[in-house]
């Protein structure tokens, strides 16, 4: 009977971290629904990024307030999770506060007197970003895509944030008076800089209350941790992971090199080729059907694009910087990133149920993104600075523009009227080339 | 304006079996816009002046394909490019520069991936250049003291992360630089990329061109500095809007070197 409780503990263990990797699997397959794309390149930069950007949360501070509070949530958890792995030990072993018969006394002290601090400042950090989102009501949070589920999402995210906090200084609290009343089990261990005055709001318990409440806080805070584990998959929280991987495959190369299509690359050449031969046949092996141009869907982005989909956490940074945005059209780059992973998600449930993709009729384009918003970017690379994890909302709407027009010739007339001037006369105007340089000549 | 300006063109110099330290990419608004004309002839007059060898392609210069890649042709954005790719490589260019940023960013960035690698500065980092380097003297002049805010374009600032070469002309003629809210790589677009400027606006509420002049009005300025004939037209029309026309002037800093200089 005695080990009822390290096997309870196991099995939600295994349970949490199970369930947990199951959804991942299912994340890595959707996104290598995408199309490879070859990140082999300019790894010191790339890793100098996961530095700087990720670990270092560089472009966070951008804005100082709210950097400043991720900041204090980001180390927050990051350092207390050396304390949830003494809880995984404690709980499979049955053993209290391991580390402190493996760690010198003096650091185990400073450790859980830094975790203390830690989670106050989490606290007051997760209290804030909810004040942000609800009494000040900053725009960012209640533009036309945050209704509904995301705007939930984000506040249940914070109340479970809350929750762990206080629940890990309340554990901590009822172990000091438990360790001052010398129970047996409760070996004088750690020190307590912000629980200590928790813990004379149990003056006057009972032991047997006291274990009660230390019990069922460290239960009820592995078992959030591991619930809040799982709840990443089903919320826009997964950048705690993906932000890093996100952050190494981010562009390396100047904002405005847009990629050159080697597939048209491939067209072009032979229509300059005055030696090929228009009649011949395609080369033996050749792909039957031409590559197609551009995104409509999920499946013609890259893998690249379908995990900045995943990582987006929907903080509106782009779209708060974005001009279309700011002067009222439709355009929202966070929309764009999260209709990617709605649209992802639908094909994903539609594989879970089929085994494979059954076309449903629906893309992304349309369905999820309208061409009024595609064709309200000035492709000003705005969203692109802004993102605090490198995603890149730009390449999604250039994607799609080439989609429509050279698969749909859907350009809006004006541009049709603009690139048949460059066809004909080698400039957006009706001008003749020929009248290139008259201006040497004008006063 | 004084003297005839001298405009060589590649062909010339071809004729003559020499070749030109840098190509001048005038690009389509500054050979066919009325008002990036001016900013063309400043520039070329700064480049006399400093007795640049330097020449055009004239009529041999075709748009670099930016807008249609932009609005997402990239057929003709490629068709342009090995055209242009073309000619340039029959000339054996080396060295390039425009005052166009999108020009600038297209050659830049886009066309080494389709065969045309070459140097290629915009007009503001060659201007900077030539100074470093004691061929061009810059002294305030009439622009001494003046309240003077910078727009930075997109494709000059985020793009390329180039915002200090504008800003050192600037210091040069001895300006009051005042900073917009927004400025560098966190700078508003004037609403005119991504091929914008070919078409009309979609439903908003504000016209971005103006949203960006009212924050740079903000700044009390004597003269909106652009360094970009695109975002010089969507000022300038900004500027009318809010009917600052009298007040405020939208001026590349090319034109404000050549202006102080009285060229």
């Amino acid at each position: 009977m005695q080990y009822i409780s390290n096997i309870l503990f196991t099995i939600a263990l295994a349970a949490g971290i199970g369930y947990f990797t199951i959804n991942i699997r299912k994340i890595i397959r959707n996104i290598k629904l995408g199309h490879e794309v070859d990140a082999s390149d300019n790894t010191a930069q790339r890793w100098s990024n996961v530095v700087r950007i990720a670990l270092g949360q560089s472009k966070m501070v951008v804005r100082p307030i709210p950097g400043l509070l991720h900041i204090f949530v980001y180390v927050g958890f990051v350092i207390i999770n050396i304390e949830v792995l003494e809880i995984i030990i404690d709980g499979i072993f049955g053993t209290h506060r391991v580390l402190f018969s493996i760690l010198p006394a003096g650091l185990y002290n400073f450790l859980i007197a830094s975790f203390e601090i830690l989670a106050l400042l989490v606290l007051v950090g997760v209290i804030l970003f909810w004040t942000r989102r609800n009494i000040q009501k900053l725009q960012r949070f209640w533009k036309p895509e945050m209704k509904g589920w995301p705007k939930n999402d984000g506040n249940y995210i914070l109340y479970f944030e809350m929750v762990l906090m206080v629940l890990f200084l309340t554990m901590n609290a009822a172990d000091q008076s438990l360790q001052s009343l010398g129970v047996a089990h409760y070996v004088e261990a750690g020190s307590f800089p912000i629980s200590q005055f928790i813990a004379p709001l149990f003056n006057g318990l009972s032991e047997g209350t006291l274990i009660i409440i230390e019990r069922g806080a460290w239960w009820l805070h592995i078992l959030g941790i591991l619930v809040f584990l799982n709840y990443l998959y089903f919320s826009k929280h997964l950048h705690i992971i993906l932000a890093f991987p996100n952050v190494y495959f981010g562009k390396v190369v100047p904002k405005g090199k847009f990629k050159n299509l080697d597939s048209v690359t491939n067209e072009v050449k032979m229509m300059m080729d005055p030696n090929v031969d228009p009649f011949a046949a395609p080369a033996e092996g050749a792909a039957d059907a031409p590559a197609k141009f551009g995104a409509s869907d999920v499946m013609d982005l890259s893998r690249i694009q379908l995990l900045n989909a995943y990582t987006c956490t929907e903080c509106g940074r782009c779209t708060s910087e974005c001009p279309a945005n700011i002067t009222g059209k439709k355009l929202s780059p966070r929309k764009i990133m999260m209709d990617t992973r709605d649209r992802l998600e639908e094909i994903g449930e539609n594989i879970n149920k089929n085994g494979e993709f059954k076309p449903d009729g629906k893309q992304l384009l349309d369905d999820y993104i309208t061409r009024e918003e595609l064709w309200a970017c000035t492709t000003c690379n705005a969203c692109v600075e802004a993102c605090p994890v490198s995603i890149d909302p730009l390449s999604i709407i250039m994607d799609m523009r080439q989609y429509l027009v050279m698969e749909q010739s859907a350009a809006p007339s004006e541009l049709n009227v603009s690139m048949t001037n460059i066809e004909n006369n080698g400039a957006p105007w009706p001008y003749n080339q020929m009248d290139r340089l008259n201006w040497e000549n004008e006063n | 304006m004084s003297e005839q300006i001298k405009v060589p063109t590649m062909a010339e110099y071809m004729a003559q079996g020499k070749k030109p330290e840098v190509l001048f990419w005038v690009g389509c608004a500054g050979s066919f816009d009325d008002r990036a004309k001016k900013i063309t002839k400043a520039f070329v007059r700064l480049l006399n002046k400093a007795n640049i060898d330097f020449a055009v392609l004239g009529t041999e210069e075709s748009c670099t394909g930016d807008p249609a890649k932009r609005a997402g042709n990239e057929f003709l954005f490629q068709m342009q490019a090995m055209t242009n790719i073309e000619v340039l490589n029959g000339y054996e260019i080396k060295k390039i520069v425009t005052a166009c940023p999108h020009c600038f960013n297209t050659i830049k960035n886009e066309y080494p991936g389709l065969g045309g690698t070459y140097e290629v500065m915009h007009h503001t980092q060659f201007l900077k250049s030539l100074m470093e380097e004691g061929r061009l003297k810059v002294e305030g002049g009439k622009f001494k003291g003046k309240r003077i805010t910078f727009h930075d374009p997109c494709y000059l600032g985020r793009a390329n992360g180039e915002y200090e070469a504008p800003r050192q002309l600037l210091q040069k003629l001895e300006v009051e630089l005042v900073e917009m809210k927004r400025c560098k790589s966190r700078g508003l677009c004037c609403g005119a990329g991504g091929a914008q400027m070919f078409k009309e606006p979609e439903a908003g509420n504000k016209d971005i061109n103006v949203e960006r002049t009212e924050e740079a009005l903000e700044t009390a300025p004597k003269i909106i500095a652009a360094a970009c004939p695109f975002c010089n037209t969507m000022m300038t029309d900004g500027v009318k809007a809010k009917h600052a026309e009298d007040d405020v002037q939208v001026l590349d800093v090319a034109e404000m070197i050549a202006n102080a200089e009285d060229l």
